[in-house]
């Protein structure tokens, strides 16, 4: 039989309040000391923006929690403002502004290349023109011995396989981006499908984030997708010169998004960059936003929170920048400094801007 | 029947059910095999007591995930380890038609998919308070221990016999004191298998974090914020392009199968020596 | 006296709570879900598109996708792990062998679903991957097909735990009864122990089969994640549960969001149902053998 004892079951009370006690102030304590930021959003800038937190907290001991969700994801969570910031490559447009619970604002860091990516034998740059691509995404052209592609590639042997197309499965700035570009080189895809971070996509398997396109693409033989260029890079993984408006077959590279994104720019900074005019641009690239309550009061933070958060997008669009070239992305041009840090000085708390 | 053809049908019988057992025995080790093959080779000490480290190729380490994975199990049993002694002693204890309805259901609730009941725990908590958080992760998983808890108070409680409240009550002690100073210690050996039972189910689970706990590539115990788990790094990584993530992804899925097989050890022999005797 | 009264009244209060978790569970996804039952009612569950972008929702791609990855993942498993059972549970039950065996099996129960989805993802998808380019189909690797063989080999060691444990519970002097009698053990098995265990077999296969519905993480892995009916068994596709892990975080519209709360309401339900069954037969079995 076994009863325990008096003095033990007090004994054993002690230790376990103690040990709660302990472990209550333990947990509390960071809470004093380190202000934490929470974001959420695209996969497209993750690469930058992991390495832009990581610097940014070996110089100011601010630490930046960034989960990668999806651009959908980012929107979402700042509507519910589960989150300090989001970060997304699709503006929100007017429609969606509205069902936010207070004005926001978007804060444009970087632009990207949306690049075509495939897993064939081949060395060079595969030449697609926006017909052909709209028909592949479309379903319409199955395999990569077709005549259209061939015709583009006169001297690359293409092998009769079919093609397999690897699309996101959860919400996509990326898809957004390609998807613009897509509903204006092909009427067919802006009837049939549209644009936007969900699709309903007529063919092809459906992966998770920018590397889980990345990851698919790399193992299914014949696959084709669509991934930041920075997945490409660092992966490995042969992608496409795409046709511009101009007629002229673009790498898609650092250069190539700095001519995409020399536009007129909204001082609201929405903008899309797809289908260039530009001669030398390439047609699918966009900004990437970060996406803020323009008066930080109503995300629930404290002043000096708020104060942290808009001094990390002052640096981001400032020292930030020079991290961005390093992982080929295109940095933002003066015009596009000097918009965002309209932008950023117009955040308030509480009706105060906190960078005068 | 002929004597022969039972003979034969009964030798048939024994060698199909041999080579289906080891037709499935194989793989399964071989899964076992894979998971140590392939995440030994990332296991070191840099890779148990470093965190998430993403800017620098230098090696990044899990311990942010382990200690994440503690933290949401540590809550989730403040959450259902009372609770749900409480409501074993209720089965028990009380007699009406109450309690059989009350039974079912956390019969019933030990079968919801643990995506429902992520999808209840943002709603619930998550989206009213305003932000990520190991507190509702670790409630997410609690109410998937819960039901744990509550069967083996229960089984536990009825193994001790009644005669001991009896003699209990011989001795002038009132209800209240015999639950507490008698049966209870009585079990608690039980209850504490049982509870390591739920803490192995919920130390694997995924789909409840996802919507709660949210991640943290940074060391965290504070309950109040997000925080990592091993399940979180493990499907995040997998799905990665990058063979380095992979790797990491292997040994956080050892060490993850480790602490199960651990608890799962720890909870047989616990069940053996500390079974209710008489 | 008080300390008593107080003390049922805690009592009360503890069963209070554990019953109202399921009602605050079934409410909140109720509550979450109106927008779109009032939209779509019951037609959601044979609605064929999914698209977000024209706020068309419909359940059926996924519907099917569920009851087929778990319909084949049953089917699978169940031969291997009745085998399985019978070979610990008869042949086999004692001794050194039959305790590695077991311990394994439970390991194997143990292994959380997100590193067996990693294993499915490493392991199988390249084997079903040759498999459909030597057939000539399109070779995703990724389907309804690898899918089922992973929650297939999922089920296996749990099921075939729990048969063990069935099997324990046919009382000796039966077994012995029939060996007395010139039963060879094929006899035995068929004609004593599964009659006997037949109800519990039964609530098992359906206990699994609620299991595997409701599988979430192993199965977003490897299924391949498109949102429409499947054509095939190598197609890919998309279960109930799956599309809540992808598309949950950016429901952000109204309608969105509340079919995908729908979903997860209609899961809670299928779910609750198939284990209401399960358990009220195993219910009825342990009552019938304690009286027995």
């Amino acid at each position: 039989m076994v009863i325990i004892k008096k003095q033990e079951v007090k004994m054993m009370r002690k230790r376990f309040l103690s040990l709660i006690i302990v472990v209550i102030i333990f947990g509390l304590l960071p809470l004093k000391a380190e202000i934490e930021l929470v974001g959420a959003g695209a996969t497209f800038p993750y690469p930058l923006y992991s390495k832009m937190f990581a610097e940014y907290y070996k110089q100011y001991g601010v630490k930046v929690n960034y989960q990668a969700i999806g651009s959908g994801g980012g929107i979402r969570q700042l509507m519910a403002r589960t989150v300090d910031f989001g970060a997304s490559d699709a503006y929100v447009d007017d429609k969606g502004i509205k069902k936010f619970p207070a004005p926001i604002v978007h804060i444009p860091i970087v632009a990207g290349a949306v690049v075509i990516i495939y897993n064939l034998p081949i060395d060079s740059h595969l030449k697609l023109s926006p017909e052909v691509l709209a028909d592949i995404f479309l379903g319409r052209i199955r395999k990569w011995n077709d005549e259209k592609i061939r015709k583009l590639n006169p001297d690359i042997e293409l092998p009769n396989k079919d093609i397999v197309v690897i699309h996101r499965s959860d919400g996509s700035g990326t898809t957004f981006i390609f998807s613009d570009y897509l509903c204006k080189v092909s009427s067919e895809w802006q009837k049939k499908v549209g644009r936007g971070k969900v699709l309903n996509w007529p063919v092809g398997l459906g992966a998770k984030g920018n590397p889980g396109v990345a990851g698919l693409v790399r193992q299914i033989p014949g696959a084709i997708g669509y991934v930041e260029l920075i997945y490409a890079k660092s992966n490995d993984i042969p992608f496409a010169s795409v046709k511009n408006k101009k007629g002229n077959f673009i790498v898609p590279s650092l250069e190539s998004v700095t001519l995409a994104a020399d536009v007129p720019l909204p001082d609201d900074m929405r903008v899309s960059l797809t289908n260039t005019d530009s001669k030398y641009g390439y047609p699918i690239a966009g900004f990437t936003w970060i996406l803020v309550y323009k008066d930080l009061a109503n995300c629930g933070m404290s002043r000096e929170k708020a104060k942290a958060l808009v001094d990390l997008l002052w640096w981001m669009v400032h020292n930030g920048q020079k991290y961005a070239t390093l992982m080929h992305y295109a940095p933002l041009s003066e015009k596009a400094q000097r918009k965002a840090e309209v932008i950023i000085k117009s955040i308030e708390f509480e009706g105060e801007a906190l960078i005068k | 029947m002929n004597l022969r053809f039972r003979l034969l049908f009964d030798k048939a019988f024994k060698i199909a059910v041999a080579i289906l057992s080891i037709s499935v025995i194989v793989p399964l080790i071989l899964i076992l095999f894979h998971i140590v093959s392939k995440g030994v080779s990332s296991i070191n000490l840099h890779f148990l007591i470093r965190d998430q480290n993403l800017s620098e190729s230098g090696g990044s380490g899990i311990l942010n995930s382990i200690v994440g994975t503690f933290l949401l199990i540590t809550i989730a049993s403040v959450f259902s380890v009372p609770l749900g002694i409480i409501a074993g002693l209720f089965l028990v204890e009380v007699k009406s038609k109450f309690v059989e309805f009350v039974r079912i259901l956390v019969d019933v609730l030990h079968g919801i998919p643990s995506i429902v009941i992520g999808i209840v725990t943002y709603l619930l908590i998550v989206k009213p308070f305003g932000g990520f958080s190991a507190i509702s992760g670790g409630i997410a998983l609690g109410l998937m221990m819960f039901p744990l808890v509550v069967k083996s108070t229960e089984e536990s409680l009825r193994l001790v016999p009644y005669s001991l409240r009896e003699a209990s009550f011989a001795l002038g002690a009132n209800y209240v004191k015999t639950i507490f100073r008698v049966v209870l210690p009585t079990c608690i050996k039980g209850i504490i298998v049982g509870t390591l039972i739920g803490i192995s189910r919920i130390a694997g689970e995924t789909a409840p974090l996802l919507f709660t706990a949210f991640g943290n590539p940074y060391f965290n115990i504070n309950p109040f914020k997000p925080v990592n788990a091993l399940p979180l790094v493990i499907f995040n990584y997998a799905m990665s392009p990058y063979e380095e993530w992979h790797r990491i992804a292997w040994g956080a899925s050892l060490v993850l199968v480790g602490i199960i097989f651990l608890l799962n050890m720890t909870t047989k022999i616990a069940g053996k020596k500390w079974e209710v005797q008489f | 006296m008080r300390q008593d009264s107080l003390f049922n009244l805690a009592l009360y209060f503890g069963g209070f709570v554990a019953a109202m978790i399921m009602v605050i569970m079934f409410g909140i996804l109720f509550k979450g879900s109106v927008l779109s039952i009032k939209n779509f009612g019951i037609h959601f569950f044979f609605g064929e598109e999914w698209n977000p972008p024209m706020e068309k929702f419909g359940l059926l791609p996924f519907v099917v996708g569920t009851i087929l990855t778990s319909i084949l993942a049953l089917s699978l498993s169940l031969p291997f792990a009745i085998s399985l059972a019978v070979f610990l549970g008869i042949y086999c039950s004692r001794g050194i062998v039959s305790n590695i065996l077991r311990h394994l099996s439970d390991l194997l129960a143990g292994i959380p679903s997100v590193v067996y989805g990693f294993w499915g993802l490493f392991f199988l998808v390249p084997i079903v991957r040759n498999l459909e380019i030597k057939l000539g189909i399109m070779p995703f690797g990724v389907g309804i097909f690898t899918a089922s063989i992973t929650l297939a080999i999922m089920i296996i060691p749990y099921m075939s735990s729990m048969i063990v444990e069935l099997i324990k519970m046919v009382p000796r002097e039966l077994v012995e009864a029939g060996y007395s009698l010139g039963a060879t053990s094929f006899d035995v098995v068929r004609k004593i122990v599964f009659p006997y265990i037949k109800s519990g077999v039964i609530s098992g296969i359906i206990l699994a089969f609620g299991r595997a519905f409701g599988e979430t993480m192993a199965v977003t892995m490897v299924i391949g994640n498109v949102n429409s009916v499947p054509k095939s068994i190598f197609s890919p596709a998309n279960t109930m549960a799956s599309i809540i892990a992808n598309e949950f975080p950016e429901a952000s519209s109204g309608l969105y969001l509340s079919s995908i709360v729908y979903i997860g309401l209609w899961l809670f339900v299928i779910t609750f149902i198939v284990n209401l069954l399960g358990n009220l037969i195993i219910r009825k079995f342990r009552v019938g053998e304690n009286e027995s």
